[in-house]
Formats: structure tokens, sequence, C-alpha cells
């Protein structure tokens, strides 16, 4: 009897986790679907290439692409080498000790704060203190500061992945610390990093919150470093919100879609190669 | 190397940053009501189309923001859609449109008319049921703006007056978000601007006064506010050609379309 | 000689890059506090974490119905995430085809990368109304956000317990399937239990999430200021308080929001402390 009991809860179990499963997923799908199926009709090229007109009913998104791309660029060419040098400075010249527990601490925590409260600082700071203003340096080296976290624990993962012969031969040949690192170590590590680096990429094209406080609204194209600029999910988000133009909202979101399908697609990718480079 | 060349590049930026420190931008800053912040927006895509090196950069954050800004300069105009507080009354203040606050409900709602009394006991929560207006009874859904709210200190003054907003109304951070709500919602009341209502929402008469233009310049529907451009001083430059577009005919007439109530007499006069 | 001065000038310029997370965690705390510190001690802790009247054009700034209101939406949003959350993860360790998950896991991972707005669009549109039509209310409710909520957090949850399931030695599954017990009994009493510690850490993952989202909370919540009584009343949390009026505000108001974000920021720092200890004794 007992014997018995137990492949039924077994069959319950099995049932239920199917069903919740496949539901779940069905559900993320579709939200994905939705935006799309409305979206995607509304991109033709010159969605792409015009900009904004009417404050947004007709019209391009260029300006907004353009303000993404910028604010992006920033934030990766200022956590990239300070997210790398502080994951060669922990893997490679230094042992556990009070000074790493402290980074990693921070990292940690740095990682879980909250996207609004960047925008708090990022205004407080790099557009008030700093009097950078609304623009694309505010946005980008806020949001550089979210993603220097996501940097330094894949580019630490890439370098712990390096069989330590690696760095046996390079030393016992003679290099210093500094050379088997841009020698041996980053070549080696490029692939996990570049991966950290699209990752990160990703969550800066999606930033909404932080953005908005410190990179501005507005939907001119910028002229400079410091012009304000709107990204494409704050665009998305007015949009969608105002209802100024419910077609218009859809494209662009489809648009944000398309974009983080395809940036996580090459990260994907080139993980794999990675992963396969390795075995 | 290629460590150096990871390092050099931020100090590439620095140029940028040291030479561009003065935040020298060409062109003007019009910062402060959201509310004036889409008309500002209209015009001035309209000022550049016929001024092609000009950059006017339209901001939102508020109209008391706004004013702050131009007294700081760090704005060159102000916008607001209140007007000036008495410690405001040092900065040159003039009025570019008038704009009206209409109280919308949902098409479906069977409601069209409401005294000013009773629009202020439904927000402050006095009245929580369509029933007790005549309605088919279910509860009133209030959608308001956020403190801070140009629109809504307008709202305060003209229906409230003393009595307080109710706390437990939705509240909506833009003029277009709440005519969203009380469009998907049919027991939903909310105020925006007269310029912004659409086909979406019904504005309600009040005290049996339609928001129209002809009873808005007649003073017959008081629920008026100005559009203000505030400056620092006199206006002079770009801001000064700016405001003289927003003041003429072509300027006027586009806000006109979209609702606003011009400053412009009718030609002629 | 050169070379070795070579060296240690750039250990020491690593070590000052290194410092580069704490020193933004630094300045972060600083300026938050400071802008937000004054204000609560001039209003008086008990007084702006207790109250319960957030009236800013009165000088009220009590933010107690929304730490209440960030409380509930997350519990809501867990009591989805965590069962789901598990369901899926266990669906793709033990019970789907391998071809299945090959095509799922690169799908959870896209999905984590949505923006958030995407998803508070789509409760707005889909969502919002079968709350209003069906279960009455708004419809912009705590409920709403809740569900919208426990999907965001979902692939979180899902990624790293299947990383703890994973990393489980494999004798722990062999040794209980040899003793008789049926799949399901290994899973649910041996393995799951097994991986418990790196399981909870994704929960307080998620939970950090949940608590710090903003946008497609104002989207969904419908910001009412008032103390929430049930679940399908609006709401307005921590961060939604400050992504809303945040705009506007001036002096005392701005300071207030500010001070806001400073109770956000202490919670935050107290769960993620409680995940980072979790995880790093599963490390251990």
């Amino acid at each position: 009897m007992v014997y018995r009991t137990r492949y039924i809860t077994q069959g319950i179990a099995k049932v239920l986790i199917w069903i919740a499963a496949l539901s779940t997923i069905g559900v993320m799908i579709l939200i994905l679907f939705q935006v799309l199926a409305e979206g995607l009709p509304v991109l033709h090229l010159r969605f792409f290439l015009d900009p904004p007109k009417s404050m947004g009913r007709e019209g391009g998104i260029l300006p907004t692409i353009i303000g993404t791309f910028a604010l992006t660029v920033v934030a990766i060419l200022f956590a990239t080498p300070l997210g790398v040098g502080t994951a060669i400075f922990l893997r490679e010249y230094t042992r556990e000790s009070r000074i790493s527990r402290l980074i990693r601490f921070g990292t940690d925590c740095l990682a879980g704060v909250p996207s609004i409260i960047f925008g708090l600082f990022g205004f407080v700071f790099f557009v008030i203190f700093l009097n950078m203003g609304w623009s694309i340096l505010s946005g980008g080296l806020t949001v550089a500061a979210m993603i220097l976290p996501t940097i330094i624990s894949t580019a630490e993962e890439a370098i712990k992945g390096i069989p330590p012969s690696y760095r046996e031969v390079s030393y016992s040949l003679g290099g210093t610390r500094w050379q088997t690192v841009t020698h041996t170590i980053l070549p080696s590590a490029l692939p996990g990093i570049c991966t950290g680096i699209l990752l990160s990429v990703g969550r800066s094209i999606g930033e909404t919150a932080a953005v908005i406080l410190t990179a501005g609204s507005s939907l001119l194209m910028p002229t400079s470093l410091f012009s304000p600029i709107r990204t494409m999910s704050v665009h998305f988000y007015i949009l969608a919100r105002e209802g100024i133009s419910i077609e218009m909202a859809y494209g662009t979101g489809a648009a944000l879609i398309l974009l983080v399908l395809l940036v996580n697609t090459v990260a994907n990718w080139l993980l794999n190669r990675y992963i396969r480079r390795r075995a | 190397m290629r460590m150096l060349l990871l390092w050099l590049l931020p100090l590439f930026l620095a140029i940028p940053l040291v030479s561009g420190c003065q935040r020298e931008k060409a062109g003007i800053t019009v910062a402060g009501s959201t509310s004036v912040e889409p008309f500002a927006g209209l015009l001035a895509e309209e000022y550049m189309s016929r001024h092609p090196h000009s950059h006017i950069y339209v901001q939102g954050g508020g109209s008391t923001a706004g004013i702050e800004a131009v007294r700081t300069h760090a704005a060159n105009i102000g916008t607001s859609s209140r007007s000036l507080l008495p410690d405001e009354k040092d900065l040159y203040a003039i009025t570019v449109a008038k704009d009206a606050i209409a109280i919308i409900v949902n098409p479906k709602n069977a409601i069209r008319d409401l005294s000013l009394d009773q629009v202020r006991q439904v927000f402050s929560g006095k009245i929580k049921n369509w029933g007790g207006l005549g309605a088919p009874p279910h509860p009133i859904v209030l959608v308001s703006r956020e403190e801070g709210s140009g629109t809504r200190e307008s709202f305060q003054k003209f229906v409230m007056g003393q009595e307080e907003i109710s706390l437990e109304s939705l509240v909506q951070d833009s003029n277009g978000a709440i005519r969203q709500v009380v469009s998907n919602d049919p027991h939903a009341i909310g105020y925006i601007s007269l310029g912004l209502v659409n086909e979406q929402v019904k504005a309600l008469k009040i005290a049996g006064v339609e928001p129209t233009l002809a009873n808005i310049e007649g003073n017959k529907y008081t629920l008026v506010r100005p559009f203000l451009f505030v400056f620092n001083g006199e206006p002079a430059g770009e801001a000064k050609s700016f405001l003289e577009f927003v003041l003429s005919r072509p300027a006027q007439e586009l806000l006109s379309r979209e609702g606003l109530v011009t400053v412009l007499k009718p030609s002629g006069r | 000689m050169i070379m070795e001065i070579k060296e240690k000038i750039i250990e020491k310029i690593l070590l000052l890059v290194a410092l580069s997370s704490i020193a933004v965690l630094a300045l972060i705390t600083f300026f938050i506090f400071q802008q937000g510190l004054p204000l609560i001690w001039k209003i008086g802790p008990k007084a702006f974490i207790l109250g319960q009247q957030w009236i800013p054009s009165k000088g009220l700034f009590g933010i107690f119905p929304m730490i209440v209101s960030s409380f509930l939406v997350t519990i809501g949003a867990l009591a989805l995430g965590i069962p789901l959350g598990l369901a899926c993860t266990i669906f793709l360790c033990e019970w789907s085809p391998p071809a299945v998950g090959t095509v799922l896991r690169p799908a959870i991972q896209l999905l984590a990368a949505i923006p958030s707005v995407i998803y508070g669009f789509w409760g707005l549109i889909v969502l919002v109304p079968l709350v209003r039509n069906y279960l009455g209310g708004p419809g912009l409710s705590i409920l709403s956000g809740s569900v919208i909520l426990g999907f965001m957090i979902l692939p979180t949850i899902i990624s790293i317990s299947e990383d703890s399931l994973k990393a489980l030695p494999p004798t722990y599954k062999a040794g209980a399937l040899a003793m008789g017990a049926t799949h399901w009994q290994t899973i649910w009493r041996v393995m799951i239990p097994a991986a418990r510690s790196g399981i909870v850490a994704s929960i307080i993952l998620g939970m950090g999430r949940a608590i710090g989202e903003t946008m497609a909370m104002i989207m969904i919540l419908g910001n009412a200021v008032k103390m929430p009584s049930s679940f399908l009343d609006s709401a307005r949390t921590l961060t939604t308080n400050i992504g809303i009026e945040m705009g506007y505000a001036s002096g005392a108001h701005r300071q207030a929001l500010f001070a806001t974000g400073v109770i956000l920021f202490i919670i935050i720092m107290l769960l993620n402390s409680l995940a980072i200890f979790l995880s790093r004794r599963r490390t251990g």
C-alpha cells in the first residue's frame, strides 16, 4: 500500500510541476510576444532613422537610439578598466586577506543597490555636485557604477578559470607579474570578460529609473557628451505612461526587445565558444 | 600594451570633460512645468525648423523647479502652470497661453455635469460612490497628480480650497497618465489639462458650463490657469527670439489647435 | 630595477582601481545619507518611519504605509515566484528532455534581461484590466504589482537555484535512488534540502530585486498614499514614492525623498548582507 502512494505522489507532483513550469514560461513568452506582435509592424527603416515629431506621436526614434548607444558606451568605457583591474588585483596580486574581503563585500553590496538609489546618487553627485547637468556623461557614469559589480564578477570568473599552468609557464620564462597578466591572463580571459561586458550592455539598455534622473529626457539629437538625452527605455516609458502614442510605444518596445535579444544572443554565442575552448 | 590602451580611453574621455566643463551648450534650456512641457516641445520643434541652427532643450521638472532653475541661471526660460508666488515676483513672467483644468470621466459614465461643490466632495472623499451623484452605484476611483505638480496645485486652489484631496486617490505623475487611467476605468474621475482632453475621455460641465474656448474667454468657465514663461531679468538673445515666436500668430494658432487658449487678441484689435 | 619599480607602481595602481567599488559604495552612502538624514533627524526617526501620513504640502512625512506596501508587494511576489521558480528549476534540472533545456535556459536568460518597463507595460495593458473586471478595485493594485514582480524575479530564482542543484554531488541523487526512493522523493526530500542555502540565497536576491523595482511598479500600483487594507488596494512602495515625486520636489520635500532612499538603502543592505552570508556559507 505504502509502495503505491509514493508513486501516486510522484505522479501528482510531476503533473503539477509540468503545468507550473510550462504555464510560467508560457506567460513570459506571451508578454514578449504581445509587445513584439504589436510593435514589429511599426518598425521600418524610417523608424530607426528619423527623429521624433510632435513630441513622439510620429516620426522615428533616432535620437533615442543614439542616446542609448552613447550612454552605454560611456558606461562600458568607465566600468571595464575599473572592473577588470579589480578582478586582476583580486586574482593575481593578493591572497585572501582583509583587503580582498573588503573589496568583495563592497562589490556584492553594490550589486544589490536598487536602481532608484543609483538615480538619486547620480542626480546629487554628477548632475548637481559635479555640475555636469543632465547629460550623457552623468547618465553613463551612473550606469557605470551599476554595472561595475557585474564586470568584476564575470572578469574574476574568467580569470579564475585559467589553468595555473599558464601562469607557471609565463613566470618560468622570466615574465614579471604584469607581463604575465597582459600577455597570458588577459588574452585567455578575454571571451569571459566580453561576455560580462555584453551582459552589462543588456542591463544598461534596459535601465530606466537611474537614467531618467541623470540623463534627462530631451528628444533632441545630442551634440556632445553634455547633452541631455532620452534613451530608448525612457522613451518607451514616457510614451506608454502618457498615452502619447500606443503605436509608437509598442514600436519602441519591440525595438528594445530585439536589441536585448541581439546582445544576449551574441553573449551566449561567445560564452559557448569560450566553454568549448576550455573543454 | 592592450591594457595601456584600455586605460588611455577614459583619459581621452577626460578631454571633452575638461573642454566642455563650462557646459557651453549652443542654444537655450526651457525647463519647468510638465503641463507646459509638451506644448513647449511642439513650439520648440516649430521654432527650430524655422531657425535651423538653434537648439532649444525642453525639460520638465515641475513649475517650482523651473522657476528655481531660471533664478539660478540653470535654465534660460522657466515654464510654470501656476501664477508666481509673492517671493517669486522679482522674476519677469509673461503669460504665453491659458489652460483650463478639465474634470474628466470615462466616456461610459452617465454623469455629464457636476457642481464645483460636488467635485470638491468627491475628491475630498466625502462622496465615495457614484450612487451619491445619481449614477448607478459603484465606488468612485479618484485619480490625481502627485504632490508638487503645478496642475495639482491649481486644482487644489480652484476646486478644493481648504480641503485636502483624499489620501485614497490614485496618483499618476503626468496628465497623460491620468487620462490613460480614466479612459480605461469606467468608474474613474480625474483632472487634466484641457488641452489634453481627447475622445478617450469626457470633460464634465461644471455647474452647467462646458469647458470650451468660448466659455473660458468669456470667463464663464473659471478653472483657468496661466502658462507662464519666466525670465531672470529682461529676455534677451535666443530666449527673446523664442518668446517673440511663441507670442506670434502662427505659434498661438498652433497652441490653439492643441487645445490651449491663446493670449492673442483676435486680429483687428 | 626599473622593471621592479614599474611593477610596484602597477600594483599600487591596481590596488586603487580595486578599491573603486568600495569608493563608489562609500560615495553613494555618503551622498544619500547627507541629503536624507537631516530631515529624518528633524522630524524624528520614529515619526518618519512610523508616521502614517505623507502630505508634503503640509510638511507631513510619514513613510509607514510605504514600508508596509513594499513589504506586501514583495511577499506577494515571493508567493508567486518561489513555487513557480522551484517548479521551473525542478523541471529544468530533472524532468525536462535535454533538448527542451537547451532552448529554455537561454530563453530564461533573455527574460531576465528584458527591461522592467516592458513588464510594467504589459501589466498595465493586460493584467490591470483583468484584475479590475474580475476581482474588483481599480485594477492598479498590490495584486497586479505582485504578479508582475513575481514574474520579474523568476529568472533570478531559477538560474541560481539551478546552479545550486547542479552543484550537488551526484552521490546524493544516486544514493537516494539506490535506496529505493522515487524520483520525486529524491528531489523533494534529498536534493532540495541539500541545495537549501543556495535556493534561499536566490530567494533573498530575488527579494532584494523585488523591493528595489521602481518603474514597473509606478505603472501598475496606482500610487495611492494611504495604508493599504487589501491586496486589491492601490499602494505606493518606498521606491515608487521616490520615483513619482522626485521630478518635482524641492526643498524639504526633496530631502524627504532622499530620506525615503536612506530607509530603503538600509533595508536592502540588511537583506543583502543576509544573502551574502548565506551564499558564502554555501561555498564554504
